[in-house]
Formats: structure tokens, C-alpha cells, sequence
């Protein structure tokens, strides 16, 4: 194919043009107009960021619903979790029994400290997201400092991921969950019905420096932190503690620990 | 070709309606549903698949009709399958439809349906199974139309109908092990993750496929007058009667390797299907589908008892009769029986029933109607088109 001069102008009129409307968008930026939306994901001054968030909960410091009511409220609070009574229920943290939370570490005769316990739950944030790998539009994805987390905007709502989740962690808007938001978050968006929806590690509070919820709430109880770091407070504390994960067997590699 | 499908009798027009009547019912229970949300429906938060989810994975296995004629026919020359191999490739167009029709109604937000396409995903399961339904849905459209179209003007079929004939062999196969990859892939499930799922499905399917197929054309010979010939009737039989047995055994197996083992996550869901299982949080004891279970076993066995023998299986309402039992059996099985114990116990070893809603039994009534629409307006066409060629 032969270039022409005119070919050749055509081209870099259009070039000129692009760079200009570029420009042109960068203008708005600064006047706080218009942000891309990987303006959010890069890491600001504040961005708290990791290899592989974890999370470690020290069950020993638990002693009733009353220690992990405050969480659970401050979660669902700060994400508009709607509360929905009955078998067609959407949560993001709760809790159960050790053999409800542990099912593949039946233990005969199991200490009774640990026996009567609760222990809180939510999405594990595997290594290895079998969820991910169901989902047939990415509406569900692992990001680079390892959550996994959804888009409500994408999802169909096939409910593949709650098949494949081993921990239960999914729940799926069964009707509109916004009448059953008592308070409404501005901040956090609701979401409509038909979608899934879980624990995000609270990314957005994660961009603006500030820890999940749950561990804010925890006074201490939890801590959240740079799994792949080895020198981070929580592989510190991984080293010095007996940790249990939820099914380790499956070979997802969940990224959230208990010390019992 | 479809203008013969305007021409019938008071009964095919009553007919007619009566399919028509149902789609209105689905309809406006899908309008219903579309505008609640699946709150109407009985699924759950533990139970997330339910009675659309088992329906898709019946009429997967329905779709085997045209195979199971297709593959004697083309590949290895069985001309006694000559005049049937078309209700085969018609009655999987319809059997895809209902497939397609019963993954849509099953999702939440249906109108991002084409999320799927944008959103190319091929390290899901449901992106390939989409592709393999469509594909044979499309290969079988083509051929059969094509083939019949060429009986029509009395020349043989063009050689371009058999390659893509050929094609659909390896399609039709995909479709059962895909679907079954969708179960079979999961890690904590432990009643779908096993080896032989997509062997258990390719069984399944054609002896329920062909059973189905072959008792609507005993209808098509009565009402139509439409000759099916013995040989092809008594071979679709043997083929049937040999899946069957193929079906009950690969259960057997699930049964002793489960039940040998002793382990507990390979024996719950079966025993939950036979026993019942007691919820550990409530101490109830719930087994809302053992009498299902054990009926469509012993329909399994009954129907085996009465198809291996020769002399009761080539005797017409004996065999009638057979099919029959070995469709429920087939759809108590491979449906509800799959599905939904898949679920159960849920992730936390506790127990949440599942039985569907109206609406759910609603909706699927007109899914079903529009697939026998369309199987009975393609099956109009066929059968006037062989009769004036004859």
C-alpha cells in the first residue's frame, strides 16, 4: 500500500485532534470534573496497599454475640446490607458454631471452650477463588493485592459463584434489598435485585487509608495486614500462633486465619 | 416448507391452542417474576439452584435424540433410520430451546444476558456450555431443515449436510459433558464432584432422549398414520434399553465408592435422597425428597426389568409402558434428585429444603409448552413432507 500525502495528513490531522481532546480531559481533571475510573485505583498518599490482604481473628478474645454484634452492625452499615429475614437473607459477616464454620475438622470430644464458641464469618478472599473461576462475565475478579471483589454492574445473576463458593460467603438479592436498609450509607452504593453480592475487604475504605470495618470495630481483636510481606504484624503473628483456615483441603487457600 | 404447518385437523388446531394457552400462563408468571425479582420463587441463600437449573439439565440430556439417530445413520450407514434421523434433529432444536429458555428465567438480571458474549469468559464452565448448546442447536436447524428440504424435491441430501451432520456428532456428546462439567468442577460439593458426572450425563441422556422421542412418534403413527418401521422402532429400543443400563450401573458406583468409603461428605447427599438428614442447629429431621428418590429408583429397576427381557420389550404396550417409568425415573434422577442434593447440606453441613414454588411450576409449564410448539410444528412439517414423498 502506498502512503500518500494526503493519507499521511489525514492521519495526523486526526492524531492532533486526539491529542487535543486529551489535553482537553486532563484540563477537567484538575478542575475536579471528570475522574477516570483508574484514578481511584491508583495508589494515592493514603492508599493503603498490599501484595495479599489477610486477616487474622482471634476467636480467644470473643467471649459472645455481644463482643461481635458491633462488627457485624458496623459492616452492614457501612455497606447497606439490607436485613432480610428468613432462608432468602443477604449477609456479608456473621457468625456460627465451630462444626458450622469448620466442617472438615470434626474433632471427637472437642475442647469445650472451643465447642460453644461462635466464630465470625465472611468471604475468605482465597488465593485460589474457585468463584472466580465459575463466573462467565468477570463480574466477579481478583484484584492484584488479592481481594476478590465484585462488579454489581456486570453481574447476571447466575448464581454460579454461590455454587462455588465452599464457605458460603455469597448472597443473592432474592427481591429489591433497598426497603430493608434501615439506615442508608450515601456514601456506599445499594444494589438493585438480582445481583450477588459479599465482603469486599472494604476497598473502599482501603483507598482512603483506612482499615475494614469490622477491624476498626474489633478494637484489636482482628488484624489486617500484608500477607505477603514477611515482615507485617500479621505474619508475625501467623509465626507465634496455632491458626486454623476454613477447609484448607480444597486448595483454595483462604486468606483469613483463626486463632483458637 | 412452514406453510405446512398451517395445514391441519380440529385436534392439531385444539392442540394448538392448548400449548398457546400455557405460554400465556408462563408468561405472565415470567412478567410476574421479571418485575419481583426470584423472591417468588422457593430457592434460597443454601439451595441457589433449583427447579430451572434441573430442568436445564434434563432437557440437555432430551437433546440426545438427534444423536442417537444421527450417529447410526451417518456415520455408520443404518438406513432403517432413514425416515426418523429428521424427528431426532427436530425434537433436539426444541429441547435446546427449552434449555436456553430455562437458563434465562433462572437469572437475575436477565436483561445483561448478553453479558456472556461480551464478557468472553473461557475459564467458565457456563461460556462453554453457552457455545455447545447454541452450536447444536444451530447444526441441527441446518441439517435437518437442509435434509428434509432435499426430500422434499426428491434429491438426496448435498454432501455439505453430511459433513455438518458429522459435526453435530461430537457436539451433541460436548453438550452432556460440558453440562456436566458445570457440577463436576466444584470444589466443596461433594455429590457433583466425581469423575464419572459427565459419563452419568452422556448415559442419562440417551436413554431419556431416545425414550421420549420414540413415544412421541408412537403418537405421530397413531395421529398421523406415519409409518416408523419396525426395525428402526425395535433398534431405538435396544439403544435405549442399553444407556439405561449404562445409567443405573454408573449410579451403582457412585453408590459403592460412597457407601465403602465411608466418608462422610461422599455419603451425606445420598443418604439426604434415601434417608433424610437430621439439621445439626434445629436437631429436625428433614428429607422432604425421599419418597421422589426411592420412586424414581424403583421405576429405574422396573423399567430395566422390563426392557432387558426381549420378549417384553418388543411388546408395543409393554414398552409403552417402560419408556414411561424410565422418563421419571430419568427426571426425578438427573433433575431435582442432581441439583438440588447437590446443595444439601449446604456449606455449613446444615440443612435447607427445597421443593419449588407455583410460580417456578408456572413459568416451567410454559417453557415446556413452547418447546412442544415447537417440536409439534417442526414434526407437522416432517411427517407432510415424507408423506408426500412417498
Amino acid at each position: 500500500m502506498k502512503t500518500t500525502r494526503r493519507d499521511f495528513l489525514k492521519v495526523a490531522g486526526v492524531t492532533a485532534l486526539g491529542m487535543a481532546a486529551g489535553a482537553g480531559s486532563a484540563l477537567a481533571n484538575s478542575k475536579g470534573a471528570y475522574l477516570p475510573h483508574y484514578e481511584h485505583m491508583a495508589p494515592g498518599h493514603q492508599h493503603l496497599t498490599a501484595k495479599r490482604w489477610g486477616m487474622v481473628i482471634d476467636t480467644r478474645a470473643f467471649h459472645g454475640e455481644e463482643d461481635f454484634a458491633p462488627l457485624i452492625e458496623a459492616c452492614h452499615k457501612e455497606h447497606n446490607v439490607p436485613h432480610l429475614p428468613g432462608k432468602q437473607e443477604v449477609k456479608w459477616l456473621w457468625t456460627d458454631s465451630f462444626h458450622a464454620s469448620f466442617p472438615h475438622n470434626h474433632q471427637e470430644f472437642l475442647a469445650e471452650r472451643v465447642h460453644h464458641s461462635r466464630y465470625l464469618l465472611l468471604c475468605n478472599h482465597c488465593d485460589n477463588p474457585p468463584c472466580v473461576r465459575v463466573c462467565p462475565t468477570k463480574a466477579t475478579f481478583k484484584r492484584e493485592d488479592g481481594i476478590v471483589m465484585m462488579d454489581m454492574h456486570r453481574c447476571i445473576g447466575c448464581r454460579f459463584c454461590m455454587a462455588g463458593c465452599p464457605y458460603g460467603s455469597r448472597s443473592f438479592n432474592f427481591q429489591d434489598p433497598r426497603p430493608f436498609i434501615a439506615e442508608e450509607n450515601p456514601v456506599y452504593p445499594t444494589r438493585m435485585k438480582g445481583v450477588v453480592e459479599k465482603c469486599t475487604f472494604c476497598t473502599e475504605r482501603l483507598a482512603e487509608g483506612k482499615m475494614p470495618a469490622c477491624v476498626e470495630a474489633s478494637e484489636g481483636k482482628i488484624v489486617f495486614g500484608d500477607l505477603g510481606d514477611p515482615d507485617s504484624e500479621i505474619r508475625h503473628i501467623l509465626a507465634e500462633n496455632f491458626t486454623l483456615r476454613r477447609k484448607p483441603d480444597l486448595g483454595t487457600s483462604p486468606s483469613v486465619f483463626y486463632i483458637i | 416448507m412452514l406453510e405446512k404447518a398451517l395445514n391441519g385437523n380440529k385436534y392439531y388446531w385444539w392442540w394448538i391452542g392448548l400449548l398457546l394457552a400455557c405460554i400465556a400462563v408462563g408468561a405472565y408468571n415470567y412478567v410476574l417474576q421479571f418485575q419481583h425479582g426470584l423472591q417468588l420463587t422457593n430457592m434460597s441463600r443454601d439451595v441457589s439452584w433449583g427447579f430451572y437449573v434441573a430442568q436445564l439439565t434434563y432437557l440437555v440430556g432430551v437433546a440426545a435424540s438427534g444423536v442417537m439417530l444421527v450417529l447410526p445413520y451417518y456415520l455408520h450407514d443404518y438406513k432403517k433410520f432413514g425416515n426418523l434421523v429428521v424427528f431426532g434433529e427436530f425434537m433436539a432444536i426444541g429441547a435446546i430451546i427449552m434449555c436456553l429458555l430455562f437458563v434465562i428465567v433462572d437469572l437475575g438480571q436477565p436483561k445483561r444476558l448478553m453479558n456472556v458474549v461480551l464478557h468472553p469468559t473461557p475459564n467458565s464452565v457456563l461460556f462453554w456450555d453457552m457455545i455447545v448448546l447454541n452450536g447444536y442447536m444451530f447444526l441441527n436447524i441446518i441439517v435437518g431443515w437442509a435434509s428434509l428440504e432435499a426430500q422434499k424435491k426428491g434429491v438426496p441430501y448435498a454432501k455439505w449436510v453430511k459433513i455438518l451432520a458429522i459435526v453435530s456428532v461430537p457436539f451433541a456428546f460436548s453438550i452432556h459433558t460440558v453440562t456436566a462439567f458445570l457440577y463436576a468442577g466444584i470444589p466443596a460439593r461433594h455429590f457433583w464432584l466425581t469423575a464419572i458426572m459427565a459419563a452419568r450425563f452422556l448415559a442419562s441422556a440417551f436413554c431419556a432422549g431416545p425414550a421420549i422421542m420414540l413415544l412421541l412418534l408412537f403418537i405421530v403413527e397413531k395421529v398421523a398414520k406415519f409409518e416408523l418401521g419396525e426395525y428402526a422402532v425395535k433398534m431405538l429400543a435396544r439403544i435405549i434399553t442399553y444407556a439405561m443400563i449404562f445409567n443405573v450401573f454408573f449410579f451403582g458406583l457412585e453408590l459403592f465408592t460412597a457407601f465403602y468409603s465411608q466418608i462422610p461428605g461422599h455419603m451425606h447427599s445420598i443418604v439426604y435422597l434415601f434417608a433424610g438428614l437430621e439439621d445439626p442447629a434445629t436437631g429436625q429431621h428433614l428429607g422432604v425428597m425421599v419418597p421422589y428418590f426411592w420412586t424414581a429408583a424403583f421405576l429405574a429397576l422396573l423399567s430395566l426389568a422390563l426392557l432387558i427381557p426381549s420378549t417384553t420389550r418388543n411388546c408395543k404396550p409393554v414398552l409403552i409402558f417402560a419408556l414411561l417409568i424410565l422418563i421419571a425415573a430419568t427426571w426425578i434422577d438427573k433433575g431435582m434428585g442432581l441439583v438440588v442434593a447437590g446443595f444439601i447440606p449446604n456449606m455449613f453441613e446444615g440443612v435447607t429444603e427445597y421443593m419449588p414454588s407455583s410460580t417456578e411450576l408456572f413459568i416451567s409449564l410454559g417453557i415446556y409448552a413452547i418447546g412442544a410448539l415447537v417440536v409439534t410444528v417442526l414434526w407437522k412439517i416432517a411427517v407432510s413432507v415424507k408423506k408426500a414423498a412417498a
